[in-house]
């Protein structure tokens, strides 16, 4: 704990100091490995990584915080909220949803470790649970178009004006991380607004029906040099995003330092979202 | 010959005004779930594909079934099947074709399925299952014309035609080998990763196909001048007999391997599908009654098939041949797309329920795909007709009542 803040730290005097000298060559030696802790840690050129992954703390999750987590990251990504349309039955608002992230039961996420007289203080917190931006990605191997494909820095992401709906990777994906917009994401007659009431930020791009889309780990917001927005979100280091490939980062040592675990690692699909116990 | 689609008795002419009925009214569904989005059919987050697709894996196997009456007569010189292979081909042509427009009206985008040629993706399988479908409906479709339009003329079928119709019968086992692939190669599907599925899928295939296309040369046996002889049938509804035992060997294979194992990812769908499943105090069963009667349908099928006396009967065999058809669409156009994706990847269980809209389009599918066959069928057996009353010399008014009988 105290590890990550002295991190964080560091790393904030680093960028704060090549904010100051701003020059190309200086700002080079920026650690790309960044630990968010708060949502404040912004700079002015995008982040980058060899391997971007995310780190969860189990034992920091609690409904509060996942709440907080979801509606920030559903906020900066118009995503509609099909539970909330009044004259909308439960079933079929149910099945109309879209989730980038969101919490579900341990035995749900970990289907595979379920052990009887299990703490309770494992399998009664909510695990978030969100896109695992595989390294070998069974979605991008099934996708007929290329609509969805992988970044050299491990992002698996979705061309919206590319997907042609087949719903091939929703069928592929071995975590139903994806999401299919079964209905128009964005009100009938309200086009700034979304279905379930939500006002659409122009930051991000609405989507249309009959595309399948899901958690991006905030590839626009990397870009403009901004912590991914669940990150920014928690107030207690509840999750960590880093640079895999850096022994230093934050996100490196809290698994060296505590037991983690991924969701059905057997698939072979290399899900890059670690939980830490 | 197209000129003869557009003679007929008013019995054909009838049946065209049901289809384009039929059609019609699924093309009104179609713009309602068009301009809506999918979210009008019964489909949802976690059921991603319904009785669309499903439809689409059961017409692929009816298309590869054509190569049953092919492949005895051109690699086994087996004589009876020459007058049928173009039943099989233009067969063939018309499921394809209810192939690709299933998967167009699953589409969410249907504007940009173009997407799939413009960006060809060489490491999906749904990319090469159109490349085989599409191929194999033009294969079909070139052989039976080809091989109509000389028979027409009393030509020689050309060399090209005879090398197209080689390559037909292996292209016929890839069709269904690569929608198998589809499903099988998915992880965290356990239900659909299995080896064996392409192997059952062409068993069913070979099953169900050549049932429906022997009902309809039962049915043109009824309504036209086309008789198949009472021999052919026979030899055909053995082929029949060996498929079906071949699909329910494999199933009953698949259902050893999990419950011998006891492993619960294999067992789960099964459960689902047999018995139905308990999540946090709800059942789930939906489709426990029709997956039994599929079940108990096979076996009785396959009694029938295999007693000579019943198998050769021509009041049971229609009988059978309509409740073998019945069971494998259960098991094959609405368990096996549907079971597997339950229990959900986060054990999770969520049921479908088809639509109205979703039934109405697809029987507007099935509408278009009877159309075609309808419409080629006209044409071969109009040949077949003309070419029979050539020989004989016959009275101008006895030939002019022939002709406008048809």
């Amino acid at each position: 704990m105290s590890a990550t803040r002295r991190e964080f730290l560091k790393i904030a005097g680093i960028a704060a100091a090549a904010g100051a000298a701003a020059t190309p060559a200086f700002a080079s030696f920026i650690p790309g490995n960044i630990l968010w802790p708060r949502g404040e840690s912004k700079r002015d050129e995008a982040y980058t990584a060899k391997r971007w992954a995310m780190v969860i703390d189990l034992a920091k999750l609690d409904q509060k915080v996942v709440e907080t987590v979801r509606e920030a990251c559903h906020a900066a990504h118009n995503v509609p909220d099909f539970l909330k349309v009044a004259g909308m039955g439960a079933g079929e608002a149910k099945r109309s949803e879209i989730k980038w992230i969101w919490p579900a039961k341990y035995e749900s996420a970990f289907p595979n470790d379920m052990n009887e007289h299990m703490s309770a203080n494992v399998t009664q917190r909510p695990v978030l649970v969100m896109c695992n931006h595989c390294d070998n990605p069974s979605c991008v191997r099934v996708c007929p178009t290329k609509a969805t494909f992988q970044r050299a820095d491990g992002l698996v992401l979705m061309d919206y004006h590319r997907c042609i709906g087949c719903r091939f990777c929703m069928a592929a994906c071995p975590y139903g991380s994806r999401s299919f917009n079964w209905y128009d994401p964005r009100d009938a007659k309200d086009p700034k607004t979304l279905v379930g009431g939500r006002a659409v930020d122009p930051g991000f791009p609405t989507r249309t029906k009959g595309v399948v889309e899901k958690c991006n780990f905030c590839a626009e917001r990397l870009a403009r040099g901004e912590a991914p927005a669940c990150v920014a979100a928690c107030k207690n280091n509840e999750m960590v995003f880093g640079d895999l490939s850096d022994p230093e980062s934050p996100a490196r040592r809290l698994l060296r330092e505590r037991y983690s675990v991924r969701r059905k690692p057997e698939m072979g699909t290399g899900p890059q979202v670690y939980y830490v116990i | 010959m197209l000129d003869k689609a557009i003679k007929g008795s008013k019995l054909y002419w009838w049946w065209l005004f049901i289809l384009f009925g039929a059609i019609g009214t699924g093309f009104l569904a179609y713009l309602y779930q068009f301009t809506h989005g999918l979210g009008e059919t019964g489909m949802s987050r976690d059921i991603s594909w319904g009785i669309y697709i499903s439809q689409l894996t059961y017409l692929v196997g009816v298309a590869a079934s054509g190569v049953m009456l092919v492949l005895p007569y051109y690699l086994h010189n087996h004589k009876a099947f020459g007058k049928i292979t173009i039943l099989g081909e233009f067969m063939a042509v018309g499921a394809v074709f209810m192939c690709l427009m299933f998967v167009l009206v699953d589409l969410g985008q249907p504007m940009r399925m173009f997407n799939l040629v413009l960006h060809p993706s060489p490491n999906s399988v749904l990319f090469w299952d159109a490349v085989v479908l599409n191929v194999y409906m033009g294969l079909n479709l070139v052989i039976g014309w080809m091989v109509l339009q000389c028979e027409k003329k009393g030509d020689v079928v050309p060399k090209w035609v005879k090398v197209l119709i080689y390559i037909s019968i292996p292209w016929a086992f890839s069709i269904h080998t690569v929608t198998a692939f589809l499903y099988a190669g998915l992880p965290g599907r356990h239900f659909w990763l299995t080896a064996i599925m392409a192997a059952r899928f062409l068993a069913s295939a070979f099953a169900a196909g050549p049932a429906i296309l022997l009902l309809i040369m039962l049915a043109l046996r009824k309504a036209s001048s086309f008789h198949v002889a009472w021999d052919t049938l026979k030899g055909l509804a053995k082929i029949i007999t060996y498929a079906m035992i071949a699909n329910v060997f494999f199933f009953l294979l698949e259902v050893f391997t999990a419950f011998y194992s006891g492993i619960p990812g294999h067992q789960e769908t099964f459960y689902y599908l047999f018995t139905g499943l308990s999540h946090h105090g709800h059942w789930y069963g939906q489709l426990v009654p029709a997956m039994w009667v599929s079940l108990i349908l096979m076996f009785t099928t396959i009694v029938l098939l295999v007693v000579p006396q019943w198998r050769n009967s021509e009041k049971v065999l229609p009988v059978t041949l309509v409740i073998l058809v019945a069971a494998t669409w259960i098991d094959k156009g609405l368990g096996l797309v549907i079971g597997g994706f339950i229990p959900n990847p986060l054990n999770e269980i969520t049921e479908y329920a088809v639509t109205l809209p979703e039934i109405l389009i697809t029987i507007g599918v099935y509408g278009m795909g009877a159309l075609v066959v309808t419409l080629l069928y006209k044409i071969a057996i109009g040949v077949r007709e003309e070419l029979e009353n050539k020989p004989r010399i016959i009275g101008a008014a006895e030939h002019a009542a022939h002709g406008h009988a048809h």
